[in-house]
C-alpha cells in the first residue's frame, strides 16, 4: 500500500504545482491589459490625483512579481481584494473607508454555495440516471430502445445548453407551468421552494451531462462482455441483468467513475451559460457580469476559482481510478 | 404533487398491464420460448411504447384552436413531430439516391450507410452550400432595417405577420430569414476558420513534439497541460475580457482576437492528440527507414505521418468544430463574441429570446429565438451523427 500513497502524493503535488502554473497564467493574462489599470478603472476624464489614490490603492506601483505574490498569498488566506466597482466608489469618495468594504470574497461566497448547490441537485438526479440508462442500453443493446436513446443522447451533448434551457422552459414554464422559468434564489428560502426553483437550470445541466456518462457507461459494460467470466456466467445460466450488474459493472467501475467525476467538474466550469439563461444568481452569473464591467479582480478571483475545482475534480478521477485498478495500482 | 402522483399510477398502470400482455401471450401463443422468458420489464418497455405512440397520435391531431385560442402546447407537438418525420423522410430519400447514382465506392458506402449518417451529410451539405451563397440566397441584407419592427413570423396579416417577411422581423425592422441565412455565413464561417487554425497550429507542434521528442517535447507538453488546467469556457472569458478592452470602440477586432484566442486554447487538445498519434507512428519501421535514407524533418512529417494520421485526426476535426462553434455561439448569447450588427445566431438567441414568454397564446412569436437555436442545434448534431458513425466505423465494433 506504500506505493499506492506515494502515487497519490505524487498526483497531489502534480495538482498543486498545477494550480501555481495556472495562478500565473491568469495574472499575466490580467496584466496584459492595455494602458493603466487606474486608467482604465476612470476613464479618459479622470483626474492625475484620482488615478494616483487607486494607484496606491491597488499597490500597482509595485513590480509586477511583489504583486503576483501579494496577490496570490492574500488569495491562500481567502483575501482576493477589493471589486473595482468598490474601488471606483472609494476613489470619488475620498480615502479609503475602510471597515465595511465589500470585499471580493464577500462576493464570490454565498454565490459559490448557490452554484455547488445547482451542480449537486444536479449530479443528484443525473448520476442515477446515466448509471441505470447505461446499465439498460446494455442489456438491451441494438435494440430499438438502445438505438433511440443513442440518437437522443447524441442530439442532447452536441446541442448548445441555452437551447436545451429554453426547449425546457417552452415546455416545463410556459405551456405547462410546472417549475418558475427564473431562478431568484436569496438566502433564508425554504428548502423545497428552493429546490423547486432550482429544478429547470439542474434538468438543462442533467440533459447535457447524462448522455456522456450513460454512453460510458454502456461502452465500458459491453467491452467486458466478450471476457472468459462473462461466458462463464452465462453458461451458468445466470439471467442477463444479474450477468451485467454483478460480474460486469464492478469491473467497468474505473472508466464509469472517471467519466463522473470528469463531468463534475464539467457541472461546475459549465454551469456559467445555464445561470445566465436563468438569471440563477451563482459564481458563473457573477463572472459574466464581471467580464462585462471588466472588473478584474472579481475576474481573476473567479478564474482562480474555476480552475481549482477543476483541476480538483480532475485529480479526484485520476486518483480514483488508480484507486480502483490493480494494474495501476500495482505498476510494473 | 398531483401530477407526481398521477405519473407514479400511470406507470404502476403499465407495469400490470405489461403483466397481463405478457400473460395473454403466453396463453394465446402456446407458451413459445419468446414469452415464456419474457422479462417484466420488457413487456413493460412495449406497453410503455404503445402507449407512448397511442398519446402522440392522440394529441398529434387534437384541434390546433379551441373557440379561437390557439392551442400552443398541441401546435408546438405538431411543428416538432412534422420537423423529426420531415428531416427523416429527407435523409431517406438523399441516403436512397445516392445508393443509385455516383461512383462505386460511393454507392457503397451509402449502402451501409444509416439514417442518423445520411442525415447528418445532407445537413453539412445544406449548411455549406447556405454558408456559401448566403448573398445569392438571402431576400435582404443583414444589416438592412426596414420598414416595419417586429412583424411576426407566419406571414399571415391577421396574426400581425407580413407575406414579404415568411420569419418576420426582429425588435430595429431587420429581416429574420435573411439574418438566419448570413448567420450560416459568419458563425459557420468563423468557426471553421478557426478550426482550421487550431488544427494547424495544434498538429504542427504536436508532431513536431512528437518526432523531436527531448526538451521540446517537454517544454510544450508542461504548457499544454497548464492551459488545459483552466476550464476552456473560463479562460476564454477571461481573455475576451482584455481582447475587448484591446479593441475598444472597433467591433471587427474583437472578432479577429477571438478567433485567435479559441484557436489557441483549442489547440492544445489538438496538440495532444497530434502527439500521442505521431508518437505510435515514429516507432514504426517505415519511419526508420526514411530517417536512413535521410530525408528531412518536413518529408518527415507532411509525408510519413500525416498521412498515417489522416484518419483520427479527421474524426477529432468533426468534434473540435464542434466544440469551437458551440464556444463561439456560447459567446456571443453572453454577449462578448461575434459583435454586432453582423448577424450571429447567439446573439440572435439572447437578443429574441424574452419571445419566448409569449409561446401559450402566440407560438408564432415564440418560436423565433429556438429557429436561431435551432440552427446551432441542427449543425453541430449533424456533424456529432457523422463523427459517431466515422469512429464506430473505424473502431470495426460489431456490438
Amino acid at each position: 500500500m506504500a506505493g499506492l500513497s506515494k502515487i497519490i502524493l505524487q498526483r497531489l503535488l502534480l495538482g498543486i504545482a498545477t494550480l501555481f502554473a495556472v495562478s500565473i497564467i491568469i495574472f499575466i493574462a490580467v496584466n496584459a491589459l492595455p494602458g493603466d489599470f487606474a486608467q482604465s478603472i476612470l476613464g479618459q476624464g479622470a483626474t492625475p490625483e484620482a488615478v494616483a489614490a487607486i494607484r496606491d490603492q491597488l499597490g500597482l506601483n509595485a513590480s509586477p512579481v511583489t504583486r503576483y505574490l501579494k496577490w496570490l498569498g492574500g488569495a491562500l488566506q481567502g483575501d482576493l481584494g477589493v471589486p473595482m466597482s468598490q474601488a471606483l466608489f472609494q476613489s470619488f469618495a475620498g480615502a479609503s473607508t475602510g471597515g465595511d468594504v465589500i470585499t471580493v470574497f464577500d462576493q464570490i461566497v454565498p454565490r459559490l454555495k448557490n452554484t455547488l448547490f445547482l451542480a449537486g441537485v444536479s449530479a443528484a438526479i443525473a448520476v442515477p440516471l446515466a448509471v441505470t440508462l447505461g446499465i439498460l442500453t446494455a442489456l438491451y443493446r441494438n435494440t430499438a430502445f438502445d438505438k433511440a436513446m443513442n440518437v437522443t443522447t447524441l442530439s442532447a451533448i452536441s446541442s448548445p445548453e441555452f437551447f436545451l434551457a429554453y426547449v425546457l422552459i417552452l415546455f416545463l414554464a410556459v405551456l405547462n407551468p410546472v417549475f418558475p422559468s427564473l431562478s431568484n434564489i436569496f438566502p433564508g428560502m425554504e428548502f423545497s421552494d428552493r429546490l423547486n426553483k432550482t429544478m429547470l437550470p439542474a434538468l438543462t445541466l442533467t440533459l447535457a451531462v447524462t448522455a456522456q456518462m450513460m454512453r460510458m457507461t454502456r461502452a465500458a459494460i459491453i467491452n467486458l462482455l466478450a471476457s472468459p467470466y462473462i461466458e462463464m456466467a452465462r453458461l451458468k445460466g445466470l439471467s442477463p441483468m444479474r450477468v451485467i450488474v454483478k460480474h460486469a459493472l464492478p469491473n467497468a467501475l474505473a472508466p464509469i467513475i472517471t467519466v463522473i467525476a470528469l463531468n463534475l467538474a464539467y457541472l461546475v466550469t459549465g454551469v456559467v451559460v445555464v445561470e445566465v439563461v436563468f438569471v440563477y444568481p451563482g459564481i458563473g452569473q457573477l463572472f459574466v457580469d464581471s467580464v462585462k464591467i471588466r472588473d478584474i479582480p472579481v475576474v481573476q478571483a473567479c478564474c482562480l476559482i474555476f480552475a481549482a475545482v477543476y483541476i480538483l475534480l480532475n485529480l479526484t478521477a485520476d486518483i480514483l481510478s488508480i484507486v480502483s485498478n490493480p494494474r495501476l495500482r500495482h505498476p510494473k | 404533487m398531483n401530477a407526481l402522483i398521477w405519473i407514479i399510477g400511470g406507470l404502476i398502470a403499465m407495469l400490470g398491464a405489461a403483466w397481463v400482455f405478457r400473460l395473454g401471450a403466453q396463453k394465446a401463443t402456446n407458451n413459445k420460448p419468446y414469452f415464456r422468458d419474457l422479462p417484466l420489464g420488457v413487456a413493460f418497455g412495449y406497453v410503455f411504447a404503445a402507449v407512448a405512440l397511442t398519446f402522440s397520435v392522440w394529441y398529434f391531431f387534437q384541434p390546433r384552436a379551441v373557440e379561437g385560442v390557439p392551442q400552443a402546447g398541441v401546435i408546438f407537438f405538431r411543428w416538432a413531430v412534422i420537423g423529426i418525420l420531415g428531416f427523416a423522410a429527407a435523409s431517406w430519400v438523399f441516403r436512397t439516391v445516392f445508393r443509385t447514382i455516383g461512383t462505386e465506392g460511393s454507392k457503397k458506402l451509402f449502402r451501409s450507410m444509416p439514417l442518423t449518417a445520411a442525415f447528418g451529410i445532407m445537413m453539412i451539405i445544406i449548411y455549406a452550400f447556405v454558408s456559401i451563397f448566403a448573398g445569392l440566397i438571402a431576400p435582404y441584407g443583414q444589416e438592412e432595417i426596414l420598414g416595419a419592427a417586429n412583424v411576426v413570423a407566419g406571414g399571415d396579416p391577421a396574426l400581425g405577420g407580413d407575406p414579404e417577411f415568411p420569419l418576420g422581423t426582429d425588435q430595429i425592422g431587420r429581416d429574420i430569414l435573411s439574418r438566419l441565412i448570413y448567420g450560416a455565413q459568419n458563425t459557420v464561417g468563423i468557426a471553421f476558420v478557426t478550426t482550421c487554425l487550431a488544427f494547424l497550429l495544434g498538429g504542427t507542434l504536436g508532431f513536431l513534439a512528437a518526432v523531436l521528442g527531448g526538451w521540446l517535447d517537454q517544454l510544450l507538453s508542461r504548457m499544454v497541460d497548464a492551459l488545459m488546467a483552466i476550464p476552456s469556457l473560463i479562460f476564454s472569458l477571461l481573455l475576451m475580457t482584455i481582447a475587448t478592452a484591446w479593441a475598444g470602440s472597433e467591433a471587427w477586432l474583437v472578432t479577429i482576437y477571438m478567433i485567435f484566442i479559441i484557436a489557441v486554447i483549442d489547440s492544445t487538445r489538438v496538440f495532444r492528440l497530434s502527439r500521442a498519434v505521431g508518437q505510435s507512428i515514429v516507432v514504426m519501421d517505415y519511419i526508420e527507414a526514411a530517417k536512413l535514407r535521410g530525408e528531412g524533418l518536413g518529408y518527415l512529417i507532411f509525408r510519413e505521418i500525416l498521412p498515417n494520421a489522416l484518419a483520427p485526426l479527421l474524426a477529432e476535426f468533426g468534434l473540435r468544430f464542434c466544440f469551437v462553434f458551440l464556444t463561439i455561439a456560447s459567446l456571443s448569447f453572453l454577449g462578448v463574441g461575434i459583435q454586432p450588427p453582423k448577424a450571429d445566431w447567439g446573439t440572435m438567441v439572447r437578443d429574441l429570446s424574452q419571445f419566448i414568454n409569449f409561446a401559450s397564446f402566440a407560438p408564432n412569436v415564440a418560436v423565433t429565438p429556438l429557429l436561431a437555436a435551432g440552427a446551432i442545434a441542427l449543425l453541430t448534431v449533424a456533424v456529432n451523427f457523422v463523427v459517431d458513425w466515422m469512429l464506430h466505423k473505424s473502431s470495426g465494433l460489431k456490438e
